[in-house]
């Protein structure tokens, strides 16, 4: 019991930080399941991104289960997702009824250009953070780099960039096999 | 009975819209011009505002906010519900067949490969949002005004403070929006 009030309110801390969507939340995520309460690893959390990008719904949602279900099996998967969405919930809900000229505000507005600028560089962390974890040799950085590209210059889809990537790297570390 | 619609809409829209937060949108256009007395097509640019200026994932959010203007506070629950529980249920199966096969070396291949994407992607999206962070687009032919130059101050600092000290990342959201809301008073 205890364990699933920790799982609800560590998400939905990360819930309520997070702003501007599913890889925007891995910073969050680092710091609150990988260095504090030591529930996964990068590497784990690098492969929960990989599926939650190629399964439906939204990668942040998708990510909560995965971890929830993996610590307390489907239950936990349960109240980790009610609890990364419980505090956008609430917020949501109030905007809608009183304050629908919120993002016209100027104060909201300012506070944006502030909470913008910091994302990019705690995204930046994070990146360097996994490349750490994810670029072990020449092939893996050529992965890396690749996808950047492509996503970057040629807007190409993530799902298949995620299928031809694990394809590869099958195919790489199959030859090692046989060898 | 429109609650259960909603939910079923959602339902649908979360299991098709594949790869997060604005995959959504063209599920919610068609909603619009299906059941135009929920929302309307106009209203959905206010939707991707609110979403993208209050925390957690867009796409949740968007479905709470056209729930809500559909069915007040029991539609919201009705569609971030719908939304939430295919992926679910999917990442349900997806964890059980990954324990089965966990430590097969074939499957330590396929990792292999997709944790560099993975890092590549993350990248790729930092990319977007420092364009519309750091930068004032369209380019107009000057490199000194092509940088917003106090957001790109504040990254530099939020950055190097990381380096330094693991405080929490949320410190650093709090007094970037405040460095923020100052700058707007200058």
């Amino acid at each position: 019991m205890k364990d699933l009030f920790k799982l609800f309110f560590t998400f939905a801390r990360i819930g309520g930080f997070t702003f501007g969507g599913g890889y925007a939340m891995l910073p969050m995520l680092q710091k609150e399941l990988v260095e504090k309460q030591k529930w996964t690893t990068e590497e784990d959390l690098m492969d929960y991104y990989a599926l939650a990008q190629c399964t439906p719904g939204v990668i942040a949602v998708n990510v909560a289960t995965m971890i929830g279900c993996r610590k307390k099996g489907y239950l936990g998967g349960i109240i980790a997702t009610l609890g990364v969405v419980f505090p956008s919930f609430v917020i949501i809900v109030i905007i809608a009824a009183v304050l629908k000229n919120y993002a016209e505000l100027s104060i909201v507005k300012n506070a944006f250009v502030g909470i913008r600028a910091c994302v990019c560089a705690l995204i930046l962390d994070s990146v360097i953070k996994l490349g750490k974890k994810a670029v072990l040799d020449v092939p893996t950085l050529l992965i890396a780099a690749v996808v950047f590209l492509l996503v970057c210059f040629y807007s190409i889809s993530p799902i298949i960039l995620v299928i031809a990537a694990g394809l590869l790297g099958l195919l790489l570390q199959g030859r090692r096999f046989l060898k | 009975m429109m609650y259960l619609r909603l939910f079923y809409e959602f339902f649908k829209t979360g299991l098709f819209a594949i790869g997060g937060g604005l995959a959504t949108l063209p599920f919610l256009r068609e909603m619009a011009a299906k059941y135009p007395n929920w929302f309307t097509e106009a209203q959905l640019a206010d939707m991707i505002a609110i979403s993208e200026s209050t925390p957690g994932p867009i796409g949740v959010n968007m479905a709470t906010y056209a729930g809500f203007s559909s069915g007040n506070v029991f539609g919201a629950l009705c569609a971030t519900l719908g939304i939430i529980t295919p992926a679910i249920l999917t990442i349900f199966l997806v964890t059980k067949i990954l324990d089965a096969f966990r430590g097969n070396k074939y499957v330590n291949g396929v990792f292999y490969g997709l944790r560099p994407a993975v890092a590549g992607l993350i990248g790729a999206a930092g990319i977007t949002v420092a364009k519309t962070a750091l930068l004032c687009l369209p380019y107009a032919g000057n490199v000194l005004t092509l940088f917003h130059w106090p957001s790109v101050a504040i990254f530099v600092v939020v950055f190097v403070l990381l380096k330094v000290f693991k405080k929490h990342p949320l410190w650093y959201l709090a007094a970037s929006a405040l460095v923020g809301i100052l700058l707007g008073y200058i």
